[in-house]
């Protein structure tokens, strides 16, 4: 077993990389990223891991660097936020279509302007298409579990796609908790040597990235698309394993007491532990509802979601970013778009939550499922609202 | 060459042929040919030095020709033939 320890989480996130046996690192300090990026160095340069922290200018040269080196055949990993997450924008669909198993932490800090450094998704969510493999993390033993599991699910065979893991900025990257930090022997018997699908190497030549014309072009995008939808079964597994080792169970889509569940609500990253305790409040006062916590954003999970909706009558879908002129946010939209086909859905509803890093107490939460239960109706269903905002 | 199906593509798109950019045809992108008037060529080689693909080549005679499978028709050396030996005509 692990040792109990307590740290800052942005901190144990390093150590996870750290334990991975990283070939390289390749990260440009941004808040709230900086204590990754501050930590991983330091562990470089006391010579606690046999690895090279390349010193960039720029977050563009950070995931230059990094698809680079895992071009080489290097274990490759880099982190971010915001701003910094938008100067890679150019390079993120190139690591996918290369088929590099990057793995990256993000942050998540909100995008200017106005300038903001505090926590919401609007960094990750322009970032969707760019075919990597996008995980949400709600604490920080989940950070640095799935800090952990990426290399794992990133290198596999099968898979050979790059991973976001996504760890609110703030919330979790500067909070001190406790939690359980694998031992170096554990993390070896999980996570084999990284072998890639080809590297550079001058006694065997090849091109990597090349040119592709109208004539390739499409079936280059209809492989990288199967890749991703692909490594789902591999995603699956993966957690599964790392489940009977550690204990720690994980699944694309979580549900809390949503069995009998009449009206359920949705929500990604750290805010789902607020939100339990809102549905405990609501349960208590005799109130049927849930809690859907999704934890896969790509691959999207769309069998998993169906499930965990198929009984209720109202779904409250937050976002923490808004997709402007829209239908929306983001992941109100990628719902309703999963539930179009179904023939028996709930009414959904579109909150718009925590922007710029904005408190969102319990109140809040059971504030949203009062506004939806006294839509009796059902006026607000298929709308949005930006929650709290001061008319 | 016949092209590959999404299935058949490598992993990444890898190319670990060597040179083989070779056998893609830039030629077919073409939309005009030069031609070469041998009586007006001086031998100077100046549509040697700026065909920017390198498809133009001096024969055993002296006289220069342009390799078709990779020929784009951009025109760069009929524009740089000061004695105006080559004329771009249309592809049929």
């Amino acid at each position: 077993m692990g040792k109990r320890m307590g740290m800052e989480v942005a901190m144990a996130v390093a150590e996870a990389v750290a334990l991975c046996r990283i070939d390289m690192a390749a990260v440009y300090p941004i808040t709230p990223q900086s204590h990754i990026a501050e930590h991983l160095s330091d562990l470089v340069a006391d010579g606690k891991i046999d690895a090279e922290f390349v010193t960039v200018e720029s977050e563009h040269s950070a995931m230059s660097a990094v698809i680079g080196a895992s071009a080489t055949g290097a274990r490759s990993y880099t982190a971010t936020a915001s701003q910094g997450l938008l100067l890679m924008n150019e390079l993120l669909p190139v690591a996918s279509a290369m088929r590099l198993p990057i793995c990256m932490a993000i942050a998540n800090r909100a995008v200017s302007g106005p300038l903001n450094i505090l926590n919401d998704h609007s960094d990750i969510m322009p970032q969707r298409d760019s075919g990597w493999i996008s995980i949400f993390v709600e604490n920080g033993q989940e950070a640095i579990d799935m800090s952990i599991i990426s290399f794992k699910i990133a290198e596999h065979q099968e898979v050979m796609l790059p991973v976001n893991i996504n760890i609110d900025g703030f919330q979790l990257t500067h909070m001190v908790e406790p939690f359980e930090m694998p031992t170096q022997e554990e993390v070896d018997r999980f996570l084999p040597p990284f072998v890639p699908h080809a590297t550079l190497h001058p006694a065997k030549p090849v091109t990597m990235g090349a040119f592709a014309m109208s004539d390739y072009f499409a079936e280059i995008m209809k492989a990288k698309d199967e890749a991703l939808k692909n490594s789902k079964k591999v995603i699956l597994d993966v957690w599964e394993e790392w489940a009977k080792l550690f204990g720690r169970t994980y699944k694309p889509v979580e549900t809390y007491r949503t069995d009998d569940a009449d009206i359920l609500m949705l929500t990604m990253g750290s805010m789902g532990e607020t939100a339990q305790i809102a549905i405990d409040e609501l349960r208590g006062r005799g109130i049927k509802a849930g809690l859907i916590k999704l934890r896969l954003w790509r691959p999207f999970p769309f069998e998993e979601i169906k499930a965990a909706v198929k009984n209720a009558k109202k779904l409250i879908v937050t976002d923490r970013a808004c997709s402007f002129g829209g239908p929306g946010g983001p992941v109100f939209c990628e719902i309703k778009s999963a539930l179009y086909v179904e023939a028996k859905r709930p009414l959904i509803y579109n909150y718009i939550y925590g922007l710029g890093g904005r408190d969102v107490p319990v109140k809040d939460f059971t504030g949203m499922f009062e506004k939806v239960m006294g839509d009796t109706a059902n006026k607000l269903a298929d709308t949005y609202e930006f929650w709290g905002v001061r008319e | 060459m016949a092209l590959k199906s999404w299935k058949e593509l490598p992993i990444g798109c890898v190319v670990d042929q060597p040179g083989s950019a070779s056998e893609y045809h830039t030629g077919s992108w073409r939309s005009q040919r030069p031609v070469w008037d041998n009586s007006k060529c001086i031998k100077c080689g100046i549509c040697y030095v700026y065909c920017p693909e390198g498809c133009v080549q001096q024969m055993e005679d002296g006289f220069f020709k342009a390799d078709m499978d990779y020929c784009k028709g951009c025109g760069i050396c009929a524009h740089e033939c000061w004695p105006k030996a080559i004329k771009m005509v249309e592809e049929g």
